[in-house]
Parts: C-alpha cells; sequence; structure tokens
C-alpha cells in the first residue's frame, strides 16, 4: 500500500502554490509564485475559483469545507470534469478566507448542491477561457478546439494542440464571472462557459479515494487541538455553576503557586490562561470564585413539555394551506389526534471546541473547526474591534461539527482573551463545557390531527409544531450577540424566531402546517440556547408527522407502505417508499404484528421525508428486549433519491453516519437539566449509540436521477429515521411511543 | 514538580511535571504528539488511548508518575515505522468522517487484535464497546475491524 504520510506533501503534488498557500504568515506568501499578483478575493473573479499551476494542475478555492463526507472530493470531481481532467490533477484548498470567498462554509448540506455547483460553474468557464486563449495561441476557430486530459485540442488536426499549464500555468485567470450578489451558501457565479451534458460524465458518478483519510488514519495531519503559534497560552473559560450567575468576585491567592497563571475577567466572562495546559487546567479547578446569587432560571426537564405547551408563543408562521381545513374538520365523522415530543439534544461533539487565535500586525487569525470559518473570521473582528478584511479566519479539522456547535463560541473566547492579554491564545473546554455549554438542538411538541370522513378516508390533515427557536443563536458566529462570550460581555442580543414544518407531497385535500416559537428559558448567556444541529428540526418535526402517518394507516385499517403510496404524489417520494420498502423485505399490515421469540419482540417501520429536493425513505428493523426496554436498530434500509449522485461510494458512507447518528438521537439523546444547570454533561449522563448497538446492516438504495441538480445528502437521511424506528417498536410491541428518545425506561413504561 | 521519565514510542524522554498530571498532557504539551486527542478527560470515550506495555490505557486519566518503567506506544508507534495492519484496513474501508476519535479505535482494536487473531463479529464489539463515535461510523469500523483480522 502506497500511503502518504505528510497531509502537506499530499497536496504538494498538486503544485507549489498549494503548498505555500496552506502556510500562513507573509514569508510565505512571498514563497508563492505569482501569489503577491493573485487578484483580489473577488465573488466576480474566476481566479477565486480555479488556477491552473505550471505543471497543468488545477487549485480550486473552496469557500466551504468538508467534515469527512467526502464533498471537497466531490467538488475535485465536478470540476475535472467540466476541465477534462483526471480527478488527482485538482486540488481543494477549503475553508479558508486568506484563499476563498465565502461560500458559507459546510452548512444545510449544501456543500455540493451550492458549493459544488459554483465552482463547477467557474470551471466550466475557466475551460471556455482556455479554448479561446487556444484559439489564438494556434490560430484555430475556437469552434473547432476540444479539451482532451489537460489539453485544448484541434478538433480536425489533433497534431495542434497546447496543455493548460502552456496556456496560463502559473498566472491568474482575468475573467469576469456574472455573480448573483450574495455571500454564504446562495453564492453564484456564472460565465460564458456552459457545464458538460451528463451523457458526457467521466469523472462524475465515480468513487475515488477520499484524501483526507490517510491523515485521519495515520495520524501525520493537524487538528485545530495541534495548532500552536509562538508565544501562545492556554485558556479555559470559567461557566457559571448556575446558568446566569456572574462572577462577582476572584481570589487571585487561589491560583498563585500556578506558574505563569493570569485571570481575565470582564463582566460574566472569566477565563484563566497558563503557559502550559496543565496548569491552565489546575487553575480552572482551582480558581475561587463567588458568583452573583441569581434565581434558579430553569423548572428542570420534567416540566418542559408542559412550559412548551403553555408558554406564550412569541412567532408563528405556516405553510400555505390546501382546501378548507376548518370546513373539513368541522364536517368530518371522525378526529384522530396525538401529541408527539422531543427533547433538547446536545451536538456533544468528540471534543470539546477548540479554537486559536492571534493578533498581529494590525489583524488577526483565528483557526477553527467551526463550519464557518469565514464567518467565524468576521465574528472575531467584531470582538476584536477590527475591519473584517483583516482577519483571516482557517478552518483546521476539529472534533466534528453537525451544526452551530461550541466552534464558534471557542472563537469568541479566544478572541476576547487574546485581546485582554496581548498574547495569542488557545482556548479547549472541558467535556462538561461542551455537552453542557454547547448552542442545543431545540425541544418541541407537535400536534397533529387529521379529519375522516363517514367511509375512513383522511380528507384533512392539521399538524402544528410548538418549540424553542432554532436561531437563539444564529448558525453562523459573525456578530458578537450570537456567542457565549459576546453574550457573558453584555451586548444586546437579537436572537430570530424560527421553526418549520414537515416537507412530504401527501395529497390530502385539505392540509394545514403551522408552528409557533417561545421564548429562550433564559434569555443571555443559556445552556440551552437553540441553535442548528444536523438537519435542523428535521428529526422532530418528522419523528411527529411520520409516526402520526402511520398511526392513521392502522387506524383506517390499511397497511402503513400502502397508506403512503396512496397518498403521495410526487413520483420520486413514491420511488423511495417503493425501493425501500421493497428492499427490506416488507411485510405489508394492518395492525402491529408483535412477533415475539422468548424476550425479543421484531418489529419493521417505514417512514420518508423530502429535505430540500433530496427524498428519503426508511425501514427500520427493531429488536425490543421485552425484559430490559432495551431497543436495538437491527437493520436499516435507506432509499435516496438526492439528483445526480457525484459519488456513490461516498454518499453511502454519508448515509451509513446519518443512521448511526440518527439511531443514536432516537434512542438515548435528551439534555437533562434541573432548576440551575444542565446536567447531561458527559458521556455518562449524555449517553450516545455504542457499538454494541450499531446496526447488523445498513442497506443503502441510491436512485441516481442524472438529469436533476444535485440536492443536499448530509442530512436528509436523517430526517426519517426516528420515525421509522419508532413505527418499528409499534409493530414489534403495539407501544406507541410519542416521546423521544425511545429509552429503556420509556419502553418498559409502555409495556407495563 | 517532578523530573519524570517516559518511554515513548521506544525513546526515552525526561520531563518537568506533576506527579498526578495525566499523561495525556505530557504526551500532547511536552512531547509534541498529536495522536492521543481529549476528547473527555474522564476515560468515558477513549480518544486519549494509548498502550502502556501492550495494554490499551486511557491516559487522560492516568497519572505521569505512575509509568516510569513502562512502555508507552503511541499510534506514531504503532505500525513500527510504517502503516499497522489496522491503519491501512481503516484506509481501506474509508472509516472516519471527523476523524477526532480514531485513536482510540486504532490502538484498542490493534490490542485486540494481537490477543485475538480470529475474532467473531460478537467479540469485535465487546472489544471496542465504550469507546464513541459521534459521526456515526460505527458499521465501517466494524467492517475495517474485519479487515484488519483477515488480512
Amino acid at each position: 500500500m502506497n500511503i502518504q504520510v505528510n497531509r502537506r506533501h499530499l497536496l504538494s503534488g498538486a503544485g507549489a502554490l498549494t503548498i505555500a498557500i496552506m502556510l500562513p504568515g507573509k514569508k510565505a506568501q512571498a514563497a508563492v509564485f505569482g501569489a503577491e499578483k493573485r487578484p483580489p478575493l473577488d465573488p466576480r473573479n474566476l481566479s477565486s475559483y480555479i488556477t491552473i499551476n505550471a505543471d497543468g494542475t488545477v487549485i480550486t478555492y473552496w469557500g466551504k469545507m468538508d467534515m469527512g463526507q467526502g464533498t471537497d472530493l466531490g467538488c475535485a470531481q465536478m470540476v475535472a470534469e467540466e476541465l477534462d481532467l483526471p480527478v488527482d490533477k485538482v486540488s481543494v484548498l477549503q475553508g479558508d478566507s486568506g484563499t476563498s470567498v465565502n461560500q458559507g462554509g459546510a452548512s444545510g448540506s449544501t456543500g455540493i448542491q451550492s458549493g459544488g455547483v459554483t465552482l463547477a460553474s467557474a470551471a466550466a468557464e475557466a475551460r471556455y477561457q482556455l479554448i479561446e486563449m487556444a484559439s489564438k495561441h494556434l490560430g484555430v476557430p475556437a469552434a473547432d478546439l476540444t479539451t482532451v486530459n489537460g489539453t485544448v485540442q484541434s478538433r480536425s488536426d489533433a497534431s495542434k494542440k497546447v496543455t493548460y499549464g502552456e496556456l496560463i500555468g502559473g498566472r491568474f485567470f482575468e475573467t469576469q464571472l456574472e455573480w448573483n450578489k450574495q455571500i454564504g451558501n446562495g453564492l453564484f457565479v456564472k460565465g460564458k462557459g456552459v457545464r458538460k451534458p451528463v451523457s458526457d460524465y467521466k469523472v462524475i458518478g465515480t468513487s475515488p479515494a477520499r484524501r483526507d483519510v490517510p491523515f485521519k488514519v495515520l495520524g501525520t495531519g493537524d487538528y485545530v487541538v495541534d495548532i500552536k503559534v509562538p508565544g501562545m497560552v492556554h485558556g479555559r473559560v470559567i461557566h457559571p455553576p448556575v446558568a446566569g450567575a456572574q462572577p462577582v468576585s476572584f481570589d487571585e491567592a487561589s491560583v498563585k503557586d500556578i506558574p505563569g497563571v493570569q485571570i481575565v475577567h470582564e463582566k460574566g466572562f472569566l477565563a484563566v490562561v497558563a503557559p502550559r495546559e496543565y496548569d491552565a487546567v489546575k487553575a480552572m479547578r482551582q480558581l475561587k470564585v463567588t458568583w452573583s446569587d441569581v434565581k434558579p432560571p430553569f423548572s428542570g426537564n420534567a416540566k418542559l413539555y408542559d412550559h412548551i405547551r403553555n408558554a406564550p408563543a412569541l412567532a408563528n408562521g405556516s405553510a400555505k394551506d390546501v382546501g378548507n381545513i376548518d370546513a373539513t374538520f368541522a364536517g368530518a365523522a371522525r378526529v384522530i389526534e396525538a401529541t408527539y415530543e422531543w427533547p433538547f439534544q446536545s451536538h456533544a461533539s468528540m471534543g470539546p471546541a477548540c479554537a486559536v487565535v492571534e493578533i498581529k500586525d494590525g489583524g488577526a487569525t483565528v483557526w477553527t473547526g467551526s463550519q464557518k470559518p469565514h464567518f467565524t473570521g468576521d465574528g472575531v473582528a467584531a470582538m476584536l474591534g477590527l475591519p473584517k478584511e483583516k482577519v483571516r479566519g482557517i478552518w483546521v479539522p476539529g472534533p466534528g461539527s453537525y451544526g452551530r456547535n461550541d466552534a464558534g463560541d471557542a472563537a469568541a473566547d479566544a478572541a476576547l482573551i487574546a485581546k485582554k492579554i496581548g498574547k495569542p491564545v488557545r482556548v479547549i473546554g472541558m467535556r462538561a463545557d461542551a455537552t453542557g455549554w454547547d448552542p442545543k438542538g431545540p425541544a418541541s411538541v407537535h400536534k397533529a390531527r387529521a379529519a375522516l370522513d363517514k367511509d375512513g378516508k383522511v380528507i384533512g390533515w392539521d399538524f402544528g409544531s410548538k418549540g424553542f427557536s432554532r436561531l437563539d443563536v444564529n448558525s453562523n458566529e459573525s456578530a458578537v450577540y450570537d456567542t457565549l462570550a459576546g453574550q457573558a460581555i453584555g451586548v444586546d442580543l437579537k436572537p430570530t424566531n424560527a421553526f418549520a414544518t414537515p416537507e412530504e407531497s401527501y395529497d390530502f385535500s385539505a392540509k394545514r402546517k403551522t408552528w409557533e416559537t417561545i421564548a429562550p428559558l433564559l434569555d443571555r448567556s443559556s445552556p440551552l440556547r437553540g441553535a442548528h444541529l444536523r438537519d435542523p428540526l428535521g428529526p422532530q418535526i418528522h419523528f411527529a408527522s411520520e409516526s402520526f402517518i402511520d398511526e392513521l394507516a392502522f387506524a383506517t385499517g390499511q397497511d402503513p407502505v400502502a397508506f403512503r403510496l396512496k397518498h403521495l404524489s410526487e413520483p420520486r417520494d413514491v420511488a423511495v417508499v417503493k425501493a425501500a420498502s421493497e428492499k427490506a423485505g416488507w411485510q405489508p399490515r394492518t395492525a402491529a404484528r408483535k412477533q415475539v421469540s422468548g424476550d425479543v419482540a421484531r418489529g419493521q417501520g417505514i417512514a420518508y421525508a423530502q429535505r430540500t429536493g433530496t427524498r428519503v425513505a426508511i425501514v427500520a428493523e427493531v429488536e425490543v428486549n421485552l425484559k430490559t426496554g432495551k431497543v436495538w436498530g437491527r437493520k436499516v434500509t435507506v432509499a435516496h433519491d438526492c439528483g445526480v449522485i457525484i459519488n456513490p461510494k461516498q454518499l453511502t458512507h454519508t448515509i451509513e453516519g446519518n443512521v448511526c447518528q440518527g439511531l443514536s438521537r432516537a434512542l438515548w439523546e435528551e439534555v437533562k437539566f434541573d432548576d440551575k444547570n444542565v446536567t447531561s454533561v458527559d458521556w455518562e449522563t449524555y449517553p450516545i449509540l455504542d457499538i454494541m448497538e450499531a446496526p447488523e446492516t445498513v442497506d443503502v438504495v441510491l436512485i441516481n436521477m442524472p438529469n436533476i441538480a444535485p440536492s443536499g445528502a448530509g442530512e436528509a437521511s436523517m430526517r426519517p429515521l426516528a420515525a421509522a424506528v419508532a413505527n418499528a417498536i409499534y409493530d414489534a410491541t403495539g407501544v406507541r411511543l410519542r416521546q423521544a428518545p425511545f429509552t429503556p425506561e420509556r419502553l418498559k413504561a409502555g409495556l407495563a | 514538580m517532578a523530573k519524570i521519565s517516559l518511554n515513548v514510542d521506544g525513546k526515552s524522554h525526561s520531563i518537568d511535571a506533576d506527579g498526578d498530571m495525566p499523561l495525556l498532557y505530557a504526551l500532547r504539551d511536552d512531547l509534541g504528539l498529536r495522536n492521543p486527542k481529549f476528547g473527555c478527560g474522564l476515560a468515558q470515550c477513549g480518544a486519549c488511548t494509548v498502550l502502556v506495555d501492550g495494554e490499551p490505557v486511557r491516559s487522560c486519566i492516568t497519572p505521569v508518575d505512575s509509568l516510569s518503567s513502562s512502555k508507552i506506544t503511541t499510534l506514531a508507534g504503532l505500525g513500527g515505522g510504517k502503516a499497522h495492519k489496522i491503519q491501512e484496513a481503516f484506509i481501506a474501508e474509508e472509516v472516519p468522517q471527523c476523524g477526532y476519535c480514531l485513536n482510540g479505535w486504532l490502538m484498542t482494536a490493534a490490542a485486540f487484535l494481537e490477543k485475538t487473531p480470529k475474532p467473531s463479529d460478537a467479540q469485535i464489539r465487546d472489544a471496542l464497546s465504550g469507546l464513541k463515535c459521534r459521526c456515526g461510523t460505527h458499521v465501517a469500523i466494524l467492517r475495517a475491524v474485519k479487515r484488519a483480522a483477515l488480512a
């Protein structure tokens, strides 16, 4: 096996420019061939997305990044496709505001669907420009030229050819693109170059090897925790024992035996720093702090759902009504109703977030594991009072990221500390800071009603959600008020109220889908602030809506798959439901089958959902231990349609990851809190799926739609998973669980 | 502060540290090794795992002064200068997403396969139980450990 042992060496294979740009600092920049002449990083400049090295290899600059799902590779494939190059000739520089425009970071499963499509569009323009240049160079009309494996050549005389490297290698494209004036996920550019027809695809649809795997497995690359800057000190932030309490005073003498320790305090923000990391840990534990006496802000998670039901709505929204829902319910022969509940959940990333901030030469650099390093840089600039363009945000792999986790807070912590002590700072939390104090996926209550006519036909569906906003803090960290440190130093807050409704195509003749949000339990510096967690709101809403569809099927004496196929109106939705149920060997039934042998009950359940264009149906097969109440998701079958498939292997892996993480959230995950603070703060109190409980089989059916633009795949299969499991538990036991997670305690209570 | 001797990946080191400092801080902060990761500091996740005389140990709770006569192996030293078969298998199966937890799975699986070269599926799960992976790569991990066992 040929294994590259150094990530930078791996990248350097693609040309000198790559290796130099990976290294921050002026000296390194000066070493970059032509770098000083690189046109400004403007979304309109083709050079912001594509450059060609002297050896003809290509670098594409991606204002997003891959968190291990292979989307950078997908982008490389899309660019290689448009430029008629083998994929190994294209390297991707990602997630660095010093080298790429802000394409929104890893966000909303848009890596391929907007990030990759934008790079492909830029690559198509690069190809167009290369042909124009070659036309002049060779004296051949552009119409007679084509691109083959990194050369432009005449169709009529193959001896007339010139390589990309000869045409522009080491220089920059000067072409301007049409830009839609958006930054972030919505950024799109277009030139005169037209993208290839699907029929010509050679690289898209294949599964080359991922580039990040060797350095991760061999342990030869840097994570954020490995970043070191000369003169750097180690910081630890001290969070209050009662949420909302402020440090009133602290006893410096209590840490005076620790070498080089410094205490950093501003209003509600308190941290310690030390030159050695373990000394910072000791200082954090040892510092005697007097906290303000605040009224305990919470009422405990046992009263959570009553609180949500009773709290006044701050904001509301709805999908467009179908038919006349009120008249339909007024005239119904029968109404079926059910309520479902979903708890706060933690990102619980593998490690606490880490960030390094260095202030230097009138600017600053932040190294972060955040999904949105461009915005993180903006947030650090705001915290430091610097212009945005003076702060570089560099993404370095972190301990996993599935939304707005604690990474954005660590960057703000490091910025504030660095500003106050005038030294570069590395901040990382302890486990309790990560699981206890990260922003949370919001808790919610969902009420579903259906109107039936006298023949038992469903004629109306009314689905309402009420819960905490998914945007108490924004999903990017560009504003100080969206970070824990910012909130601690007292800036004005700007929370946004946002929820969502089910995404489906049921053809019920009257339909209403609504939502309401309520105020956060604590409006500032809260360990329960609502934020994006993988497929924001998707699992909770579709747990409720797809459990209810099952309830309707059984209430009307119909098989859950047949019921869905009868009512789904979009062919792609029908196709995933058919594909999943056929592959899983679906056994039709009109009541729970309760297949029991010994202590184990077996069942099968289906659920389906759309997610911004992607369609997923899942059949879960579970075993419920009737004695212990433990549920094992033994086999999970996923049918998945996200348009044209760029890389089938990485798509399959991404779905497998969603299945295991989704099982974890469905079976185990619930943030616990008492009146004072979050009490689920580590892996014992916030358990996740263990490998003993991993499925025996994850069977993935990929449905490729070559003529449909790619839609997101990073999160869609998370969406219907909890409902598929709940429906399988019902089939196994006859117990309908309407509150997640489906823990042994809840199963036993249901079975009793 | 005391002088502490450590033998890590075949090399002897001497550091100044509190005796009760966890080994993890010595490996990362004093020796500059990046493979053992801080995940929890509570021996609950395994990201910090090293081998002490061949046995997997959670370095985040192991006092640094308890190891003076022990041979410590980190991921960097696992394959003796080349990729260990467990690493080759994890690369072939393209296991990681974020990869932050990998150190624990690799070190634990390597020690397990040393003692149990022909494991059953149930034995593999049992041996790896307790390690955490948040990205949900469990089924890929199981495939990779099986592949390594057959290699």
